[in-house]
């Protein structure tokens, strides 16, 4: 099957799934035949509540191992190699229970790069998400925009080509909403190829480059967004914008 | 009861004066109950932790199991390493029965069970809410247990006070492998136990004194940790 064929799809795309299958108790969770993310990103994937994006972000990611079906990355199929070319954020930040800076601290570490050297990136990456001054807070005691932005900032310290976010911002305010935006449209500039789950329609037409529309385990549309915005193809894109309650 | 007030009396007029027989014994208590949680720990937190994070067949009976040994009678555990050091038994060789080491060993087996079975459970609520941000970012299962263990270690001090509180306060498994012997293997307990009978409450009554002190000290910073640990989780909510 073909995913839709914008010029941008002739060349080899960053992440690519086939014949993903997952199921649980005779239920499928997930079928994606093909999708393919070529393109500068970033991509948001929009959906109901239990669509299956979060489960198609965590087999892109390798955390989930799919029942059937093959995921690639940059050709080739998705392996350690390719794992540590990637980051995640995940909804819920899950912090360390340490300071600010060893968060950051703990990634720079495991790649082996020097105290000196670890000092001057996570001063740069604090400075980056706004937290500086911050660095010696626990934290777990960070508001909920900063621990968030904190996520992102040691997703990026990994120094990703692609980093996947599950819906960042669900539980932040529109002033911390919009910081972590920022954030993801920076990283997206430099290049890191961002694929992102949200619930927000203002957010995907915001920050979203194409669009990947999920309904029932099942990728119902996948359109630039200039194009899903202005006139979805299917019938469950148009509910979806329409406000109508897909499920 | 006429009497009972001099006895207090000496057993004050031994605390404050620092009689050097009763600290000898204080002192020897503390070495003996440190050294013991000390190499429990070093024993009983990576069994814990490897157990948490771990998935195998007759895994929850040995969670079962592990908890059911907490419970294990101290005099018990004195009988079992007093056969293993007696002169017949298969460590005799050693040479160790009625030393402080004995009574080490003793106390290492009563005091693991305790801090392996609550880092397992203090490992495996963090685990649950850690282990998929340690996959992403490359962590393995076994690189993650030193991860866990250190940002689990608020609720391991309680585990090693705990351990502590045992073994300070246990009296059957160091009479029988110890010997109560005087200058030697007599620790605040046995002495208790020894002077009680003879009639010399004094010496009972202050390491009694001092014994209360040092366990509701132990109590007491569990329970402050314990309060620091709430405020933590209220500050995230």
């Amino acid at each position: 099957m073909r995913d839709w064929d914008g010029a941008e799809m002739l060349t080899q795309p960053r992440m690519a799934v086939e014949n993903l299958r997952i199921g649980r108790n005779g239920s499928t969770l997930l079928d994606v035949p093909y999708l393919a993310l070529g393109g500068p990103g970033p991509t948001l994937i929009l959906g109901p509540n239990g669509a299956g994006k979060s489960l198609l972000l965590r087999c892109m990611h390798g955390l989930i191992p799919p029942d059937g079906g093959t995921v690639w990355q940059d050709g080739a199929l998705l392996g350690e190699d390719q794992r540590a070319r990637q980051a995640m954020v995940f909804q819920t930040p899950v912090l360390l229970r340490r300071s600010v800076a060893a968060n950051l601290d703990f990634v720079f570490r495991r790649q082996g790069i020097r105290w000196r050297s670890r000092k001057a990136r996570i001063a740069a990456l604090l400075d980056e998400g706004g937290l500086s001054g911050k660095q010696r807070q626990a934290a777990r005691s960070l508001s909920g925009g900063e621990a968030q932005r904190l996520a992102i900032l040691r997703a990026l310290a990994c120094n990703p080509e692609i980093l996947f976010l599950d819906e960042p911002t669900s539980a932040l305010d529109p002033a911390a909403t919009q910081a972590v935006e920022a954030l993801i449209l920076r990283a997206s500039a430099r290049g890191t190829r961002i694929v992102m789950v949200t619930h927000d329609v203002g957010q995907a037409r915001r920050l979203g480059h194409d669009i990947v529309l999920m309904q029932a385990g099942k990728v119902a549309e996948h359109a630039q967004a200039a194009d899903f915005f202005a006139a979805p193809r299917t019938a469950a894109g148009r509910a979806y914008l329409s406000g109508a309650l897909v499920i | 009861m006429q009497g009972f007030s001099e006895e207090f009396r000496t057993a004050f007029g031994l605390i404050v004066t620092g009689d050097p027989g009763l600290w000898d014994i204080v002192l020897l208590s503390l070495k003996v109950s440190l050294l013991a949680v000390l190499i429990a720990a070093c024993i009983g937190m990576p069994i814990g932790a490897a157990l948490a994070v771990s998935r195998f067949p007759g895994r929850r009976f040995v969670i079962i199991l592990l908890n059911a040994l907490m419970g294990l009678p101290p005099v018990v555990v004195g009988l079992l390493v007093y056969l293993m050091l007696s002169r017949s038994g298969p460590l005799g060789v050693l040479q160790l029965l009625y030393t402080p080491a004995a009574m080490i060993i003793a106390q290492v087996l009563l005091v693991i069970p305790i801090i392996a079975a609550l880092t397992r459970q203090t490992v495996e609520s963090l685990d649950a809410e850690y282990t998929e941000q340690l996959r992403s970012l490359g962590v393995s299962r076994l690189a993650s247990i030193p991860v866990l263990l250190w940002d689990g270690r608020l609720a391991l001090l309680t585990a090693l006070l705990a351990g502590f509180g045992r073994a300070i306060a246990e009296v059957g498994a160091v009479i029988v492998v110890g010997g109560n012997i005087n200058h030697v293997t007599r620790v605040m307990t046995t002495t208790i136990a020894l002077e009680t009978s003879k009639g010399n409450l004094a010496l009972a009554l202050a390491l009694g004194a001092i014994l209360v002190g040092i366990a509701f000290l132990v109590t007491a910073l569990v329970s402050m940790i314990g309060i620091s640990r709430e405020r933590e989780v209220l500050y995230h909510a």
